[in-house]
């Protein structure tokens, strides 16, 4: 009875060992509490916001960048098969290649990705499902694919009278 | 500010001269309301919200949106990322002094080659000539060098230099040289085998077959500084003639 009435003070309570005790209303008391002090203890200067201006410049010390410039060691003539090497190797690359990339992009439209990709999900379907479920979707198959401009050739079963 | 930019393009600027965002402060309904974003390259500097000209030149601009001073100078200030061929000139403790031509020499710790570690010490000597790049190269600071890539290779830079000669031209002709589409390179492709290393600071290396014929480029190059180019294609065919 007498222990009812006996309070735990705060400091005990927000120990660890005894937070498994706390039922909920103490706990949100104290979390409450220890917010407050928090909020007080940090202050604010009374000035007005600093706006930060978006740069709209960018500073650059180098000529490099701006004037696209190559790889200081040249080699002429191949004198030097190495620094031959490395001028391919640091020198960005002429734009006639990057034409090259930009077809090789197009090699495969999305047309094309798609429709594969298409054929892709059946058969792995197929794959997937159990044996009857197998034998039910290759019927629903040839009920269904009226999309397809050539049906495919295969055995069709004999009905049965 | 993009436009008056853009307005000056290949005109002489000198220094002082400034531009500000005033002059596109009328909204326009064409065009997009997201201003754009400016770089400014070499002699241009900003200041607040303005962009002031600090160094005397033509006004250069690369699309989409880079503008720079174009100016002839033979003295070297370091800027971060350039590669440039430094002089070895005291070795103390963990790093080496090279001159590099700029107001002060530049530091380039004996770690920073491909393949150095503690124990493995490169072997640099006081003398020798290193082509490195920057890495810290501030106004205020000591600039410091590097001889290996991010990735810790040396992809061509490092201790070199047997064997060849090593001359100084301005910065302009540097740049020349290393341009894109350089029509002193295509001279140069015409004539005799030889290789070159050519640092942004203004100092080209030159190393041909024989002692004759690197003097012979090395005087070529050295004299493109202040020739026109029907003028310089003329004593290239010259040359080319005389020593076939």
């Amino acid at each position: 009875m007498a222990g009812d009435h006996v309070k735990l003070s705060k400091n005990l309570l927000r120990m660890k060992f005894m937070q498994r005790g706390l039922d909920a209303e103490t706990k949100k008391q104290l979390e409450e509490d220890e917010k407050r002090i928090i909020s007080d203890e940090h202050w604010y200067l009374d000035l007005p916001e600093l706006k930060a201006k978006e740069n709209l410049m960018v500073e650059e010390k180098s000529f490099v960048p701006c004037e696209e410039l190559r790889f200081g060691r040249l080699s002429i003539k191949g004198f030097n098969p190495e620094v031959e090497k490395l001028m391919v190797l640091m020198n960005p690359k002429e734009k006639e290649e990057e034409e090259d990339v930009s077809r090789m992009q197009t090699d495969v439209t999305d047309e094309e990705m798609a429709l594969r990709y298409e054929a892709l999900v059946g058969s792995m379907k197929k794959k997937f499902a159990k044996k009857r479920e197998r034998a039910a979707l290759d019927e629903d198959d040839v009920n269904q694919n009226v999309v397809e401009t050539e049906p495919k050739r295969g055995f069709m079963k004999p009905e049965l009278d | 500010m993009f436009s008056s930019l853009k307005e000056k393009v290949g005109q002489v600027l000198v220094p002082g001269d400034e531009f500000g965002f005033e002059a596109e402060d009328s909204i326009s309904l064409t065009e997009s309301a997201k201003p754009e974003r400016v770089v400014c390259g070499p002699g241009l500097r900003r200041s607040g919200d303005r962009l002031v000209v600090s160094k005397s030149g033509v006004l250069r601009h690369k699309p989409p949106h880079c503008f720079w001073i174009e100016s002839q100078q033979r003295r070297y200030i370091p800027a971060k990322g350039e590669t440039v061929i430094g002089i070895v000139t005291a070795k103390s403790g963990d790093v080496f002094k090279v001159d590099v031509g700029s107001s002060e020499q530049a530091s380039l710790s004996y770690l920073a080659f491909e393949g150095a570690t503690k124990r493995n010490r490169p072997n640099v000597q006081v003398g020798d000539l290193v082509f490195a790049q920057f890495i810290i190269a501030n106004k205020d600071m000591e600039p410091e060098l590097v001889c290996i890539d991010g990735s810790g290779r040396a992809n061509g830079m490092g201790v070199f230099g047997a064997g060849g000669l090593l001359f100084k031209v301005s910065l302009g002709l540097v740049r020349r040289l290393l341009a894109p589409h350089s029509d002193i390179r295509a001279d140069l492709d015409r004539l005799f085998p030889c290789e070159l290393v050519v640092g942004l600071n203004g100092r080209v290396w030159v190393r041909s077959s024989s002692t004759q014929q690197t003097l012979i480029v090395a005087n070529l190059l050295q004299s493109c500084d202040t020739m026109t180019a029907a003028q310089r294609q003329q004593l290239f065919r010259k040359v080319q003639q005389g020593a076939l």
